[in-house]
């Protein structure tokens, strides 16, 4: 009985700032000119562009990030304790900071004068046009997603027993094979966390393609301008994010299929 | 024995800056059963690991069939190991973590499913191919772990205490079992273990190891008949070890006696650890040449009765199918071939220290590196001298209050006390006796009584500076 007194500050926090917010989403998006409709649909459906868009986007830098996060977390995880410590701490720093202010000082680093052009004008190369690229937006992207898909690898890995590897090699696996064989499947669980974490963020981001990219809109922008500003239309800006959350609940549901439950449990 | 497989030579291996193995020479025969034996720290699991290519050393070589394999990866030796906490692959069933090793080898299927079906029926079980290796007990992991290191058919298995998790009747099970697929097979077995029982029974050769040298190798019937010295006596099985000296070959005096005894070969009137099996000793009716004393406990153990007799403060234990009843006046015949006659395992240990007076009540001891408060004296400042510490002068406390921290190296009981060795981190090694306990290897605070200290003046001595 006591436990579940104590829930009652979450579920009413849970209430109030999710289960009303989604009612009200819902009843707009479904709320036409009289009653009822699925008008909003209709109009939202000249954005399916720019839902793609965002979607490309959010599967490349998740694919970076995973490409980036893997290696480092494995390192992170066979170094000594407090190593370890020190370098999650400065993989997190940088969250410390607020997530425009890193978008601005991106921009201050690619921009024509940036950073990264005065260091290519001492070897006489350059400037190179970074800012307002595909590459820009990507890499803003990585830039901000990358700790969530470091922290969950990481923490799956610093429960691999440091033994099960030496087994491996014990066996006549090379550094390659016991990757392969030992590593990644019991790393596999925090892939797929890495992979949510990431993807879902990503998908539905705003800001940094209007930052750092050629000024167009990721859906996350999207559903701001709806909701912000001259253009309001609580009506279609419901729509979309009510297709944008369908389209993750899928995407979380097929990458469970994958989560072999057994293997989180079998974990030592 | 047949032709040396495995030969150690020059072993040295140091851990933030502690050596855990000072030049460990060791030679394995081929399709042997040899056990490192000692306690925890002492060393036995790094030489294992460095045999398996887990570990590199810091000096010294490891020749495998001739070849010095240094440098061979662990994955490219053909040693397998088996691993303490048995180390199974948890995201595999039984049959794959079994055809692992054949799996990394690119082995046909067919080959594969029937090296392990083999290897199950060797390890006693069939039909387990399909299940779940957190679903097994600790003896099915176990046999499992040996298992997958014997599918591969190595020259060697190495076994990091495999037995250590599993209660006492399933590991006297396995000891038979180890034994009878060592001897089937033909394997060389290279086995660590701090049970002395274990290593007494299954081995044919057995290496006694503390503080990362190797006190004795031998038979198991060596080790326990003719100890090297005290320690190796004290660990392997029970004894009773008196402090005595030898003023001539076959004579030695303790306990303010002399005996005739076997042993002979030391300096006239030597120290030397005298040991005493108890169940060597024959309690006979008191007598005037005869060790007497008060029987101060029966404890019925099955086949003997272990009594305690109290000669003097002296305890002897002794091992007998004779009943005594207690408070029982008897004496204790030692006959001369059942006195074991050892040389100290440390001969240089100095109680004699220098040390300087800083200021009216302190002395500083350069060698500890330890100030010591003296109350009610009055030192000349810088004056010297050459403190003599008598072994009931220091004894082992709390760090917080000790004077001085050092090496436990040795603690032997001698039957009125513990008998400490500890080394300072300058080297010099120091003696004390005590009634306290502690644990060998590790870290150690320790007193001084100042009333017991003996303080003469420094001779002059050619200043160095």
């Amino acid at each position: 009985m006591k436990t579940k007194k104590l829930s009652v500050p979450y579920l009413l926090w849970l209430a109030i700032f999710v289960v009303v917010p989604l009612v009200f989403v819902v009843y707009f998006a479904f709320q036409g000119k009289n009653g009822f409709s699925f008008e909003n649909y209709v109009t939202a459906a000249k954005y399916l562009p720019t839902l793609g868009k965002s979607l490309v986007y959010a599967l490349e830098s998740t694919l970076v990030c995973l490409l980036l996060a893997y290696p480092t977390a494995y390192i992170f995880s066979r170094m000594r304790t407090d190593r370890q410590k020190t370098m999650l701490l400065l993989i997190m720093l940088p969250m410390w900071m607020n997530f425009l202010l890193r978008i601005y000082s991106l921009t201050i680093i690619l921009e024509k004068n940036g950073l990264v052009n005065k260091i290519f004008g001492l070897f006489g190369l350059g400037p190179f046009n970074m800012m307002n690229t595909d590459g820009a937006v990507l890499l803003g992207m990585v830039y901000n997603f990358l700790p969530f898909m470091i922290l969950p690898l990481y923490s799956v890995m610093s429960k691999i027993n440091g033994r099960l590897l030496e087994a491996s090699a014990d066996l006549g696996a090379s550094a390659l094979t016991t990757l392969r064989r030992v590593v990644f499947p019991l790393s596999f669980p925090g892939i797929v966390t890495g992979i949510i974490m990431v993807f879902i963020p990503a998908a539905s981001t705003f800001v940094i393609s209007q930052r750092l990219g050629d000024g167009s809109m990721l859906i996350g922008d999207l559903i701001e301008t709806f909701f912000i500003g001259a253009y309001t239309n609580f009506g279609v800006g419901s729509a979309i994010s009510l297709v944008l959350m369908v389209l993750m609940l899928i995407f979380i549901g097929v990458l469970n299929l994958f989560d072999n439950e057994d293997v989180g449990d079998m974990l030592i | 024995m047949s032709k040396e497989l495995i030969r150690l030579s020059g072993l040295c291996m140091a851990y933030e800056g502690k050596d855990v193995l000072k030049s460990i020479d060791l030679s394995i025969a081929d399709k042997e059963f040899l056990t490192l034996l000692g306690p925890s720290g002492c060393g036995k699991t790094t030489t294992l690991r460095i045999i398996g290519g887990f570990e590199t050393p810091r000096a010294g070589d490891v020749f495998f069939d001739g070849e010095r394999i240094n440098d061979v990866p662990a994955y490219k030796r053909n040693i397998n190991t088996v691993f303490q906490k048995y180390a199974l692959f948890p995201h595999l069933n039984v049959f794959e973590n079994i055809a692992f090793g054949l799996r990394v080898q690119k082995l046909p299927e067919e080959e594969i499913r029937s090296r392990v079906r083999e290897m199950l029926e060797v390890v006693s079980l069939p039909g387990f191919e399909k299940r779940k290796v957190h679903s097994l007990s600790g003896g099915q992991q176990q046999r499992i772990a040996i298992a997958r290191a014997l599918v591969n058919r190595p020259r060697v298995l190495l076994l990091d205490e495999p037995l250590g998790a599993l209660d006492l009747k399933l590991r006297k099970e396995m000891q038979s079992e180890l034994k009878t697929i060592q001897r089937n097979l033909g394997i060389t077995f290279v086995y660590v273990t701090h049970d002395q029982e274990e290593a007494l029974s299954m081995s044919d050769t057995v290496v006694v190891m503390h503080e990362g040298i190797i006190l004795q190798k031998g038979t198991p019937q060596d080790i326990y008949n003719e100890p090297a010295n005290a320690f190796v006596a004290d660990f392997i099985g029970e004894a009773n070890i008196i402090n005595g000296r030898m003023p001539e070959d076959r004579t030695v005096n303790f306990e303010r006696r002399s005996f005739a005894c076997l042993d002979g070969g030391f300096a006239p009137n030597e120290a030397v650890d005298v040991v005493i099996r108890p169940e060597d000793i024959d309690i006979c009716p008191a007598s005037d040449d005869l060790v007497c004393g008060t029987v101060e406990s029966v404890t019925f153990k099955g086949v003997h009765y272990e009594i305690v007799v109290d000669c003097d403060g002296y305890k002897w234990y002794v091992h007998t199918t004779d009943f005594c009843p207690e408070g029982s006046y008897v004496g204790l015949r030692l006959g001369p071939d059942d006195i074991h006659i050892m040389p100290k395992m440390f001969k240089n240990t100095t109680n004699f220290l220098a040390c300087e007076a800083t200021d009216e009540t302190t002395l500083y001891f350069p060698a500890l590196d330890c100030e010591l408060e003296c109350e009610g004296m009055c030192f000349e400042k810088g004056a010297r001298f050459n403190a003599e510490l008598p072994t009931r002068a220091l004894d082992i406390t709390s760090e917080d209050i000790a004077h001085f921290t050092a090496n436990l190296e040795s603690m032997i009981y001698k039957g009125r006390y513990n008998e400490f060795i500890v080394a300072a981190d300058s080297g010099d090694r120091l003696i004390f006796r005590s009634n306290a306990d502690a644990q060998v290897g590790r870290r150690v605070g320790i007193r001084i009584d100042f009333a017991k200290v003996l303080l003469n003046p420094a001779e002059d001595m050619p200043d160095e500076n």
